[in-house]
């Protein structure tokens, strides 16, 4: 999985940082998975887009689910 | 599932059957997909199913004295089909060529005495298979009587083309034979086995038992003669009855008995269907329109080659698929039950770490049992999947997505928000117990609590009521845990109000007590209202035209389907009947927990519904029918909503949709109503999210309930984000996103606060769980 830089434009509220692409794992299943996003690297708050949930989330979870 | 059970499930459905021409075929010739290539115009392909099982397919398509006819199952409309005269076409008509696949040679030598249709046939037979064959034959040409047609009908050149093919495959051809009892003996000595075809070895006088007709005696379903290593068959011409095809079945029983021999197998073993048999595949002939046979422009050179495909296409390609055709689940995974059947048990018996592939497939079953119905042999695809169910349950493989919303909802109906059991008001006991269903509960709140009260003013004795699920979501997920739980809750609190008469609301609690509580006297609330009559409010409907939608759970239950119908004519109201209805109505996509694990397919069997419906209004008497089909688009009223209308004079189809939250918020209210009913205080308690005030859009509402996201899902996230500040802030738009994750699902809001309430923007969900920033 990778996503498009969706960081613009997002800040952190919590300590008003700027949103930067890391990378975030996953788990489901016993599936493990590291996707870049973008995130905050004082609180760790990360950001999940709908698309990216709705999409190719969604799409990996049916597929762990007939494992 | 172990093999034996699933060998019951695979023979149970009969789709693989040969159709009627193929069973009645003594060779079985794949009548059905030769037909089907002539009417694609494909010869070459037509030839090749023929040559597949046919020896010598351009004397015997030519000759054939089609014994299929007589059973093709056309003939119960009009006209067979014109098999032997397509086979004839066929064959003239192309320059198909046979190439044989021999099978690695054995060491094995087989006699073949006589070379008339049986012999040339057991001869090409044991050529294939990969023995030594010489064919002794008394005369100076082979062919027997085949030389003895008329020539427009099979030429001779034809002929020696086609045997020529033995002496292509290596076969040891000897014309001119003397074949007395003494060369027999020799013969015998020499080879390992022998076969005899009767036509050819006519004044032989060999040293076998003879039958009355004096023909050489043979064991009918063998072709053994009195001799061990001996087999004969055919002659039949000099009975009178000459059979082409029945020459070639001796011929090739007999070098199957010869097989058999040699490799000393058991020589009885699965011959059953050795010749024709009848064949267990049910062909539906509803809607097929009657067609005379073609009949060729010039009867005695047969079909032309358009001829030919015309008659070809009156083929209806007998199968089944009784259920596929009536259930959009069947016919969405490209199968039909007896293949789905090996795949559920291959799903199975996946060891740990391989796919298991049908895991969706297996939970996507509304168990509506409409396949059972409808099918000639009754398979039900829901116990198939349930059982499934139970096992992928037992061994932890269950992924939470597929059920968990609905066992949540489940859980929501019998714990503190619903759940109740109490007398009447002011009684001591209970002659009757109300059991008005969680999902009516949760989509007419308000006709609930008055048909309550119409029981009480019209029965005696009290009526008790109790507010819970029957725990059809844990019967339907495969959690027998569960359900066992529920049901015992049930049965001890029923027990405790001195086991009253029990009166349903919805078709699914009573078909489900009436199965797992057979102690309880159960009646519909239908039942009651068509004997007490019509409460007064009841509105008044006089003149329109109503489709009645009878739930998939009423499929057994023809007393209730009549009581609904006889209150609707009460009404003033006519009733369209469609054909989904009565024994074969088909599932709203709620049974089975369709909706759960699969929302998609379940929106597409609503969708259907209501594409192929009349334009009259549906009427419903399960909520779950009721809502459903209002989510799919269409105009339906629930039975309840015309008996005890909450407007005066309103219009309930047009009600539409209604969202998962304000389902739980209707349940509540009941359970409120009833307790401040009962003098006991009717408050719950109120969670700090509670209190978190959304203002939401209707279009929002919906994308989020599609989404299975609840109202106070987001309120939880909200609550979370404002008390601990974590949020994202959005500075092109001002909006807030915010997300926490419960057990196994974790959501996201989009949202903005406005004076004290939040306006919800958006909200999406997933299941992967976030484990944390990578530094
Ligand atoms: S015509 Fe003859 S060979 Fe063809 S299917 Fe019928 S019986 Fe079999
Ligand atoms: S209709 Fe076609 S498939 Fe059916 S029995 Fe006749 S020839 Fe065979
Ligand atoms: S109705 Fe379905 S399950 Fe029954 S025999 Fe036909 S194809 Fe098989
Ligand atoms: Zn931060």
């Amino acid at each position: 999985m990778s996503v498009s830089n969706e960081a613009t434009g997002w800040s952190c509220s919590a300590c008003g940082g700027e949103l930067e692409i890391m990378k975030v794992g996953f788990t489901y299943m016993k599936g493990n998975f590291e996707v870049e996003l973008p995130a905050c690297r004082n609180c760790g708050m990360v950001l999940v887009s709908e698309e990216l949930a709705t999409g190719k989330m969604a799409d990996a979870e049916r597929i762990l689910e007939d494992k | 599932m172990e093999q034996d059970t699933l060998r019951e499930w695979e023979y149970k459905c009969i789709q693989e059957e040969p159709p009627e021409c193929t069973a009645a075929c003594p060779i079985h010739v794949d009548a059905r997909l030769f037909v089907k290539e002539m009417g694609r115009g494909d010869r070459e392909a037509a030839f090749k199913v023929l040559a597949r099982t046919m020896p010598f397919p351009g004397i015997l398509a030519r000759i054939c004295d089609h014994p299929c006819e007589l059973k093709c199952k056309r003939l119960e409309l009009d006209e067979s089909l014109a098999i032997g005269l397509l086979e004839r076409s066929c064959v003239e008509l192309t320059t198909g060529k046979v190439r044989v696949q021999l099978l690695p040679r054995r060491e094995q030598r087989i006699a073949v005495l006589g070379g008339a249709l049986a012999g040339l046939t057991a001869a090409w037979d044991l050529l294939k298979k990969g023995f030594g064959v010489t064919l002794f034959e008394q005369s100076s040409q082979l062919g027997g009587s085949l030389r003895e047609l008329p020539n427009a009908l099979l030429p001779e050149e034809i002929i020696n083309e086609e045997l020529a093919i033995l002496e292509t495959l290596k076969g040891d051809i000897r014309l001119g034979e003397t074949l007395d009892e003494a060369r027999f003996e020799e013969i015998c000595r020499e080879f390992d086995s022998v076969f005899i075809d009767r036509e050819a070895i006519a004044g032989c006088n060999l040293p076998l038992q003879l039958d009355d007709r004096g023909d050489v005696f043979i064991d009918a379903a063998s072709g053994a003669t009195s001799r061990e290593g001996v087999y004969a068959g055919g002659g039949s011409r000099d009975s009178g009855t000459w059979s082409p095809i029945n020459e070639t079945l001796q011929g090739r029983k007999g070098s199957l008995s010869i097989e058999r021999f040699i490799q000393k197998a058991n020589m009885e073993a699965g011959r059953g269907n050795d010749g024709p048999y009848q064949t267990r595949l049910f062909t539906n002939l509803n809607g097929i329109a009657s067609t005379p046979r073609v009949q060729p422009a010039n009867r005695s050179a047969g079909f032309s080659y358009d001829e030919a495909q015309a008659e070809a296409e009156r083929c209806i390609q007998c199968e089944c698929l009784e259920c596929v055709k009536s259930c959009l689940f069947l016919e969405r995974y490209q199968a039909y039950p007896k293949k789905y059947a090996r795949q559920v048990f291959n799903n199975q018996k996946v060891i740990l770490g391989a796919a298991h592939t049908k895991n969706q497939f297996v939970n996507s079953c509304s168990n509506c049992g409409l396949c059972e119905t409808v099918c000639p042999t009754n398979f039900h695809m829901g116990d198939l999947c349930l059982q499934a169910r139970r096992a992928m349950n037992e061994q932890k493989l269950m992924p939470a997505s597929f059920h968990e919303f609905a066992l949540q909802d489940m859980s929501h109906s019998n714990g503190e928000p619903f759940s109740m059991v109490h007398h009447e008001p002011g009684r001591e006991k209970s002659a009757w117990l109300y059991f008005p269903s969680c999902q009516l509960c949760a989509s007419s709140p308000g006709e609930v609590l008055s048909s309550y009260g119409y029981l009480r003013e019209r029965l005696n004795g009290g009526v008790g009521i109790m507010l819970g699920c029957c725990g059809a979501p844990a019967y339907w997920g495969g959690r027998d845990d569960l359900f066992r739980e529920s049901l015992a809750t049930v049965r001890s609190e029923w027990q405790k109000l001195g086991s009253p008469r029990v009166i349903t609301a919805c078709s699914t609690c009573k078909s489900l007590f009436m199965e797992h509580l057979p102690v309880m006297e159960i009646v519909s609330l239908w039942k009651i209202i068509e004997e007490q009559g019509l409460p007064q409010e009841a509105g008044e409907a006089e003149g329109a035209t109503v489709v009645v939608a009878d739930p998939c759970s009423s499929r057994h239950d023809p007393e209730t389907q009549e009581d609904v119908r006889r209150i609707v004519q009460s009404l003033g109201m006519t009733i369209e009947e469609i054909p989904l209805s009565g024994d074969k109505p088909e599932c709203c996509g709620y049974g089975g927990l369709m909706f759960n694990a699969n929302p998609k397919l379940a929106r597409d069997v609503v969708t259907r519904r209501v594409a192929t419906g009349s334009g009259h209004d549906y009427l419903a008497y399960c909520a779950m029918c009721r809502d459903h089909l209002a989510a799919g688009g269409a105009r339906v009223s629930h039975l309840i909503e015309l008996l005890f209308p909450t407007i005066a004079g309103g219009d309930p189809a047009a009600r539409g949709w209604i969202s998962w939250s304000e389902r739980r918020t209707n349940r509540t209210r009941v359970k409120q109503a009833l307790l401040r009913e009962f003098g006991e205080s009717g408050e719950d308690e109120m969670n700090s999210y509670r209190q978190v005030s959304l203002i939401v859009s209707q279009e929002v509402r919906r994308r989020i309930d599609e989404r299975r996201i609840l109202e106070d899902d987001i309120r939880r996230v909200i609550d979370h984000a404002e008390r601990t500040g974590k949020r994202l802030l959005n500075s092109q738009n001002g909006q807030y996103r915010a997300s926490l994750q419960s057990e196994n699902v974790t959501f996201w809001v989009d949202y903005t606060p406005e004076e004290g309430r939040f306006t919800v923007h958006n909200s999406y969900c997933h299941r992967m769980k976030i484990v944390g920033v990578k530094s």
